[in-house]
């Protein structure tokens, strides 16, 4: 459980989203996030990680951070202001500026008919973060922090940059405004596994160096586990387990966690898979589902699972959504 | 052993060009492998070091802009011999599905969005032999039941399954006639973790079940863990390293495959990992020497001219680097 702290800088509390989806008369309900509880801590800069498979609502929770899209229930507050009470003003010149994005593909990120680092001094621009004089030596120290220089990068186009080069500069613009949280929305997965650690790496430099908390979105636990200080697992909208990462993914207790463990490829030759996993056959409409989103491909599943909503329980370090531990 | 496919000093570039200026991208340059019938062979490296375009040419499947330059690559299915790079149309649609078969990148993306499963193995099957639709439903759904699919499928459109699904689907149309060789483009890219699981074991039993050859190209050195049994790596078009597995992630030779190993995060292991310094080179523009040069730590200067050859350090390990000799497989670790 989220100790509530002094000095809250994300406070999230029951946050619900829910998407309504039309199929001819009938409306359905889609919850993407469902009840989502946690708080970052603005004393304390951590690497927060989110991890969960495709359709968990990784990314809806990121968008809802970033103002992106509006709460359906439930609060978020940040450094004690409540998201949703504030002007479209306010938002851009308060919020946006402690708050900034990277997305999951940097070419996506850039036009690519725009010199990429047009995007660097627009933002310096628009914020008024120093005049015109002093943009070229401000942008070339944020880029010095990312490991790149304004002399490498002035005058190319995003294609004439490598992924990681590109995915760089898109922390950099990121970090122009100096905030204390970026929301990075997997943003390694399109990057090769050699220019994956650089950008890892970096953000363990940066939460040290700048003291900026970074909210890591993946579904990829080995990185996760490699950068992260906390982490919340997601499934079908809910955190089922959220814990320091040593815990939760080092002796994970949700049979889920447990499930997305043993699924990561062991790298070691000697403790390569041996044993069969059963997969989901179907997915059945989970979301809709009373009682554990999980219950059809749970293993210890129990007949109370299927009717009941577990209830969040303080286990071990962690909290875990399960009745196994009540 | 026997091999199943040859491939001899392989190259494939492609050449374009537009405007009187020539381009050449030489996205495989000098390669040759040999599988062996009855084995999972891995192909690793980054995007852009020419995996996709070497497995083209393997399965004969290369158009215009890529081009063979030079090199041979020939099946051995038993006592019949085929030279892939000249085999008339007729005979490469014959031996197609049959005995060659390929599993293509985002293989969840090529079903017929317009059409039943169930059609599309009728399609499939159809073509290679005659059979009627009835027969051809059953022998899918036997296949799918075989390889623990559920059998209601076939009565479903591809939108109406989930990704994992489809890739399972995919892979089943692509082996229902057991072929003796199996390509496979990333089969595992865009899943979850869960889900990856689950087809790397569909992979294994279709491999295991009929004995055939599994040409796997992915990126991802876990899946090449824990999958295949013999890995090359490929640098900038060439093979830098090749041998069984277990070599490869304990023992890797060339520093290039030692920081691909060393950078990979490990859940029993929460240390500082390196990440290789520099980016890929682009394949119109590849370095002299050693490709990997730059970006090497332990750089001299006759790497920086001479293309360093493939030494077989002992029986099935090859690595090309001047750090490499015959009596030393390890001049230097990261």
């Amino acid at each position: 459980m989220p100790q509530p702290s002094d000095s809250p800088l994300l406070q999230i509390e029951d946050l619900t989203k829910v998407f309504h989806t039309r199929q001819g008369f009938s409306s359905k309900q889609f919850h993407a996030v469902d009840g989502a509880t946690l708080s970052l801590q603005a004393d304390k800069p951590e690497i927060f990680t989110v991890a969960g498979e495709s359709g968990s609502g990784k990314t809806t929770l990121a968008r809802l951070i970033l103002g992106l899209e509006q709460a359906s229930t439930g609060t978020l507050s940040y450094k004690g202001r409540s998201i949703g009470a504030l002007s479209s003003r306010e938002k851009r010149a308060w919020y946006y500026k402690e708050v900034q994005p990277v997305f999951q593909d940097p070419f996506a990120t850039f036009s690519p008919l725009k010199r990429i680092d047009h995007y660097l001094y627009e933002t310096v621009y628009n914020y008024k973060i120093t005049d015109r004089a002093g943009a070229n030596a401000y942008i070339d120290g944020i880029l010095n922090e990312v490991g790149l220089s304004l002399a490498e990068i002035k005058g190319r186009y995003p294609g004439e940059l490598s992924g990681g080069q590109a995915q760089r500069v898109s922390i950099a613009r990121a970090l122009i405004t100096h905030p204390s949280l970026i929301v990075a929305d997997e943003p390694v997965s399109m990057l090769d596994a050699s220019l994956r650690m650089s950008i890892v790496n970096m953000f363990r430099k940066l939460k040290e160096n700048q003291h900026v908390s970074v909210l890591y979105i993946t579904h990829d636990l080995a990185t996760a586990y490699y950068a992260a200080d906390r982490i919340a697992v997601m499934l079908r909208g809910w955190i089922v387990e959220m814990g320091p990462v040593e815990q939760v993914l080092g002796d994970p207790k949700h049979p889920y966690t447990q499930n997305l463990k043993q699924s990561i490829p062991p790298i070691n030759p000697d403790a390569v898979w041996n044993e069969k996993m059963d997969l989901a056959q179907l997915d059945s409409d989970a979301f809709a589902h009373v009682g554990c989103k999980y219950a059809n491909r749970c293993p210890h599943v129990m007949e109370k699972c299927r009717t009941h909503e577990p209830p969040n329980i303080l286990h071990e370090g962690r909290t875990v959504k399960c009745f196994l531990y009540e | 052993m026997t091999n199943i496919i040859e491939a001899v000093n392989l190259k494939a570039h492609y050449i374009s060009s537009a405007y009187g200026v020539k381009r050449t991208v030489k996205a495989v340059d000098n390669i040759s492998i040999q599988v062996k019938a009855g084995e999972i062979y891995g192909i690793a490296g980054e995007s852009g070091c020419g995996k996709s375009t070497l497995l083209k040419v393997l399965l004969g499947a290369h158009r215009p802009p890529l081009t063979v330059v030079g090199g041979s690559v020939k099946y051995h299915f038993g006592a019949r011999d085929l030279d892939v790079l000249t085999m008339d149309e007729r005979t490469r649609s014959d031996i197609r599905w049959k005995d060659v078969s390929y599993i293509p990148q985002g293989s969840m993306h090529v079903l017929n969005p317009v059409r039943r499963i169930g059609s599309s193995f009728y399609d499939f099957i159809s073509a290679h032999q005659p059979v009627s639709r009835r027969d051809s439903h059953d022998l899918a759904r036997a296949y799918l039941s075989e390889l623990g699919l559920p059998e209601t499928v076939l009565t479903s459109y591809p939108h109406q399954l989930s990704g994992g699904m489809r890739q399972r689907v995919t892979i089943a149309l692509a082996t229902i006639l057991w072929p003796k060789l199996i390509f496979a483009d990333e089969p595992t890219t865009a899943l979850d973790v869960v889900v990856q699981r689950g087809v790397i074991q569909l992979l294994k039993e279709i491999q295991q079940k009929e004995g055939s050859t599994l040409v796997v190209i992915t990126h991802d050195m876990g899946v090449h863990a824990n999958l295949v049994n013999r890995i090359a790596v490929l640098y900038a078009g060439k093979v830098v390293e090749e041998a069984d597995t277990n070599t490869i992630l304990k023992n890797p030779s060339h520093p290039y495959t030692q920081y691909l190993i060393k950078s990979l995060p490990r859940l029993d292991h929460r240390g500082e990992r390196v990440s290789i310094p520099g980016r890929p080179p682009a394949l119109d523009n590849v370095p002299k020497g050693c490709p990997f040069h730059p970006r090497c730590p332990f750089v001299m200067e006759k790497c920086k001219t001479v293309e360093p050859p493939v030494i077989t350090v002992r029986a099935g390990h090859r690595v090309a680097c001047h750090l490499v000799t015959g009596e030393v497989s390890h001049a230097a670790t990261i």
